[in-house]
């Protein structure tokens, strides 16, 4: 069932929920903190219900304000984006308590993926090869020293509740094990859960994650991966489709290990199943493990959207009202090469340092085909502290990979701004480097040429 | 004895106080966590010291340059 869509989110993923709802001819309606008021994403929307003080717990992860709002605006969908409430399962409860419809996968869907433990406990059932590791209920000292050394070191303690490249650190050896162990679930208290998993460290690594959609009829579609592998803080900032080097039989082979983990939990929507590959050569199907599932849609899902020719918001908003999916598996082609950077206003001088701000002055390229820009902010602004670093997604398409690289990075050298910094120019340089265009690159890349790539960006 | 001044690099708000007054330090060792921007910033120790005063509580809001704890170097 169809109807107004509550969008419970800010930024840039808000208006581009809105921009779909307009198109799609539903009502939106966005919600704003006390900081956010003259925000973009406000006037993209409808209406605007507020919905509390600046700080995130408050406003955009209360989930009585969230209802109110949606209660006085007469929504009958709620769209989470993502961050903020968007893999919370009491949150898709209390829309269903409250008569809304969630765009989203069922809660218990959403729980069997939520924790770290849970989601390997998932693929262990679905016969999908995890990071081998240790991730079981007993937490003594003992019991996790003995599993870290059956793993060999170097290897990683993960907070079981983790996320977003929090509550992770590597360990070199047995030595260094009882120490890592008691700041990990310091860590990991943050979280609200002390308890951690250990397992393999891939020392040099890809990131490969693969795009699912899901419809209530039981069918599950994987939409190709993506390669995510140039990071910073254990964070994305340069994400692109189809994956460097991976040929059709591993695609096919990581969709089918996707499809197996979605069934494994009746997903329903927009889903991503994460991968870590063994950096190098060419990656093989052997060198690839699973590590989780993001039970919503991704920052990066425009790379999809562009190769695959298909809004992801709207096949969200349609299966959630009920809607199947009308493809085959065959019938879902990748034409192309999509690239994806993301302008942060942050200092990579200073080890990507935040740097909140007036935004004096914003230039960004004009979008045309192939050249796609999504933006929640405009010249004048100012970005707080409450909130992430992301100014912009800028995202090329074109026939080849090298000529994407190219046409993104020439996007990156007409973005500027006062008032902030911004990582327009690291990131161009970046996707110039011979180890990109090589794809030879490691989750550690950026962290490792950094130097090297801010004296490029001077010259 | 000289008293040192550690300053909050970023505006931020105080998410974790880790050293209390009296606390010997090392240098590089964290006083205490802000967060902006959804990222956790340590505040650390510019030399060695023991820590005098602690100037602002978790929660509070931060300007980029604001001293936040005093060291007795």
């Amino acid at each position: 069932m169809r109807g107004p869509v509550l969008i419970a989110n800010r930024g840039e993923i808000a208006c581009r929920i809105a921009a779909t709802c307009r198109r799609m001819g539903l009502p939106s309606i966005a919600v704003f903190s006390e900081a956010d008021a003259e925000a973009l994403h406000v006037a993209a929307a409808d209406r605007a219900e507020p919905i509390g003080p600046a700080h995130p717990s408050q406003s955009y992860l209360s989930v009585p304000a969230l209802l109110e709002a949606a209660r006085r605006s007469g929504a009958r969908m709620v769209h989470p984006g993502y961050g903020f409430l968007s893999e919370n399962a009491e949150f898709a409860e209390a829309c269903a308590d409250a008569g809304l419809t969630f765009i989203g996968p069922p809660p218990a869907a959403i729980r069997a993926m939520g924790s770290k433990a849970a989601a390997k406990a998932v693929a262990r059932r679905a016969g999908v090869a995890a990071v081998p590791g240790y991730d079981g209920e007993d937490q003594s000292d003992t019991r996790l020293l003995a599993a870290a050394q059956e793993i060999g070191f170097p290897m990683l303690i993960k907070a079981v509740a983790g996320g977003g490249g929090r509550g992770m650190r590597s360990v070199a050896s047995a030595e260094e094990f009882p120490a890592s162990l008691a700041a990990a679930r310091r860590e990991a208290m943050s979280f609200g859960d002390s308890r951690v998993l250990v397992e393999k460290l891939i020392p040099r690594a890809r990131h490969i994650e693969v795009q699912i959609l899901a419809d209530t009829g039981g069918k599950v579609l994987h939409l190709g991966e993506r390669d995510c592998t140039l990071q910073r803080r254990h964070q994305k900032l340069v994400e692109e489709s189809p994956a460097p080097g991976l040929d059709a039989a591993l695609r096919a082979e990581l969709g089918r290990r996707a499809i197996a983990l979605a069934e494994a939990v009746g997903y329903v929507g927009a889903g991503t199943v994460e991968f870590v590959a063994e950096a190098g050569d060419a990656p093989t199907a052997e060198r690839i493990w699973f590590i989780e599932m993001n039970t919503r849609l991704q920052v990066e899902h425009p790379v999809t959207e562009m190769v695959t020719g298909l809004d992801l918001v709207e096949w969200q908003i349609r299966v959630a009202g009920g809607e199947a999916l009308p493809w085959a598996q065959d019938a879902v082609r990748l034409e192309g090469h999509a690239v994806e950077a993301r302008l942060c206003a942050e200092d990579p001088a200073r080890n990507f340092l935040p740097s909140p701000g007036r935004l004096q002055a914003l230039a960004l390229p004009e979008a045309r085909p192939g050249l796609r820009i999504d933006t929640g902010v405009r010249e004048g602004d100012t970005l707080t502290p409450f909130y992430d670093p992301m100014i912009a997604k800028v995202i090329a398409h074109a026939p080849t990979r090298a000529e994407a690289l190219t046409k993104l990075a020439a996007a990156l050298d007409r973005c500027s701004a006062s008032g902030v910094r911004l990582n327009a120019g690291f990131l161009a340089a970046a996707l110039r480097s011979p180890e990109m265009a090589a794809g030879q690159v490691d989750t550690h890349f950026l962290d490792r040429a950094r130097a090297g790539l801010l004296a490029a960006t001077a010259a | 004895m000289a008293e040192v001044k550690i300053a909050a690099e970023i505006t931020a708000s105080v998410w974790q106080i880790q050293a209390r007054p009296g606390d010997q330090l090392a240098e590089g060792d964290t006083v205490m966590l802000l967060e902006s921007m959804k990222m956790e910033i340590p505040v650390t120790a510019p030399q060695a010291g023991r820590i005098a005063a602690v100037l602002v509580a978790e929660g509070d809001q931060v300007e980029e340059g604001q001293a936040v704890a005093l060291l007795e170097a």
